[in-house]
């Protein structure tokens, strides 16, 4: 029935589900507890009003905000792909900064510590992760050559490995390797500890990555390169692993990116990066928000570095599926 | 068997083979003579291309032995490995390397299994592929050419290793109708050069065409050995009869 009346009145329909839209998302920012404030920074003569009908005003305030969402997503439809992917970043970049603004932080004692936060935390979140991310993958590359193997010890322990170091929360890994080794006489760096903890985690859930990866290539290809004569290992190195690194690629990448943030646990050891640096700068002229949010900005930059060169890989590994 | 003054080329003496329990090769035993051309055909699941795949050993086989150039199958990687540089496969899905052009596809194994320089290499290859005739298409990658010319850049990338045997599972059976001939035309040419060929093929004007001996296979077993004439015209056994009753010709 009323599939019959939305075909029979396509515009009119279309009217009214946009009318619904619009009322439903008022009511929703009416619930959130929405404030009127705003509306009298703008239009000082109503402020007046708005504090004799303040429920009025919670109503207006909603419905105001609910009319300019939808101008801005009827402008945004009047643009090309590429304009809106790029109109829709600038604007919520700027109601992010809106958000952090309305923190009133001190922009004095940003500047006076990023320096800091930058050439001490960035330099070591970066080494730390860069060669977690290095020994990371070597493990991985063992572990699944491992996990295929048709030797009982070699996947024994390849299993062994990836259960209990991808069971265990690495905040914990990175305590029992720090507190943990020097019980057995071997005295433990914090930074060696991290980058080891890292390492092991990470290659545990990399090893299951690659293994898929190799996996998803057909028989068929291990088949033509032995028929041909290559060795296993050549076979591996020339056939498999550069048609399997188009599996690997986006879900390693995400891995990467997840490193690099899971990087600031190994502050707990004291290692000077990010996060530390973050918590310690922050106390000693308590402003501690300010120092927290220029770090996760700073993580988010480097996140996206490295999220613009995952997508530079996968290009290079993509280019022969062209057809 | 022909008794040949050569040795042969290939000799498979009471070869059994079993995948659990079903017997997949049941007491096989052939000699392929140096340049003989064999055609193996049968119905689905009789073991044509277990049969040919224990050649080169992509699958072992449990019982019997099986002797390629003077060189036993036993089990040892490393014999299987020098086999394998004498013997090319080709097979019914290709099996090109869809990351590498057709020239990479064809200089991948002399160059690291046999170390020969990267120019050699890439002479040797744009030798093959002009007698395959798509030179034109060297660098090009796999997806970007149609079934035929796939397969015959797979027979090219076989013979870049100078092979003396050449091996065929059903190399035209994933290709469309149209495409069939131009395989087909290049494994004829192959034969009359004289290279060593067992094919696995269901294409019976090829078999009549080149084959010095049709080998007839089911469950397993050697049903039936002749000459492709006498095959085709007088089959001595009852399930070859019905066989070639169902084929199209």
């Amino acid at each position: 029935m009323i599939a019959k009346l939305i075909l029979a009145h396509p515009d009119a329909s279309r009217r009214l589900g946009a009318f619904l839209a619009l009322l439903l998302v008022t009511a929703a920012l009416y619930l959130l507890g929405v404030s009127p404030d705003w509306i009298g920074y703008v239009l000082p003569g109503s402020v007046d009003w708005l504090t004799q009908h303040p429920s009025y005003g919670r109503i207006l305030s909603a419905f105001l905000i609910a009319m300019i969402l939808a101008a801005n997503w009827k402008a945004l439809q009047t643009l090309s792909r590429f304009q809106q992917i790029v109109a829709v970043w600038v604007e919520l970049f700027a109601l992010l900064m809106l958000f952090f603004y309305s923190f009133d932080l001190s922009f004095a004692f940003i500047a006076k510590k990023i320096g800091f936060l930058i050439t001490q935390g960035v330099t070591t979140t970066l080494y730390i992760s860069a060669i977690s991310i290095v020994i990371a993958t070597v493990i991985a590359l063992i572990g699944a050559i491992a996990k295929l193997s048709r030797n009982g010890v070699v996947y024994g322990l390849a299993t062994f490995y990836t259960s209990l170091f991808r069971g265990l929360p690495l905040l914990m890994q990175i305590y029992i390797i720090y507190l943990g080794l020097p019980q057995v006489g071997y005295v433990i760096g914090a930074v060696p500890a991290g980058i080891l903890a890292l390492s092991l985690c990470y290659g545990a859930y990399m090893t299951e990555i690659f293994r898929a990866g190799i996996e998803s290539i057909s028989r068929g290809q291990r088949e033509g390169a032995t028929a041909l004569g290559l060795s296993p290992s050549q076979t591996m190195v020339l056939v498999i692993l550069p048609q399997a690194m188009r599996v690997i690629i986006p879900p390693t990448g995400n891995q990467f990116i997840a490193m690099l943030k899971d990087s600031s646990l190994v502050s707990v050891v004291g290692v000077w990066e990010i996060m530390y640096l973050a918590r310690t700068q922050g106390q000693t002229e308590f402003r501690h928000i300010e120092m927290l949010i220029t770090a996760s900005m700073i993580y988010w930059a480097l996140s996206i570095c490295l999220e613009y060169i995952q997508a530079r890989v996968e290009e290079r590994f993509g280019r022969f599926n062209v057809r | 068997m022909p008794t040949d003054i050569d040795a042969p080329e290939i000799l498979m003496r009471n070869v059994h083979k079993w995948y659990g329990i079903y017997h997949a090769l049941n007491d096989i035993s052939l000699a392929v003579a140096p340049r003989e051309r064999v055609v193996i055909c049968g119905p689905s699941g009789s073991g044509k291309s277990t049969l040919i795949r224990c050649v080169n050993r992509l699958e072992a086989h449990q019982g019997g032995e099986i002797i390629v150039g003077g060189i036993e199958l036993d089990g040892d990687e490393r014999k299987a490995e020098a086999v394998r540089r004498d013997v090319g496969m080709v097979f019914q899905q290709f099996n090109l390397f869809p990351h590498l052009t057709i020239l990479e596809n064809c200089t991948l194994a002399p160059m690291w299994v046999k170390k020969m320089p990267r120019k050699e290499a890439n002479e040797i290859a744009m030798h093959f592929l002009e007698r395959v005739r798509i030179p034109e298409q060297a660098n090009k990658y796999p997806g970007q050419l149609s079934g035929g010319q796939q397969q015959r850049v797979a027979i090219a990338r076989a013979l870049c290793m100078s092979p003396r045997v050449m091996l065929f599972d059903e190399p035209t059976s994933a290709l469309d109708p149209e495409m069939v001939k131009e395989v087909l035309d290049t494994m004829v040419e192959l034969a009359r050069e004289g290279m060593t060929m067992i094919c696995v093929t269901h294409e019976m004007g090829f078999a009549r065409q080149v084959a010095d001996r049709v080998i007839f296979m089911d469950q397993g077993r050697i049903v039936e050995e002749a000459h492709p004439q006498e095959f085709f015209a007088h089959p001595k056994s009852e399930r070859a009869s019905l066989f070639l009753s169902q084929l199209l010709h």
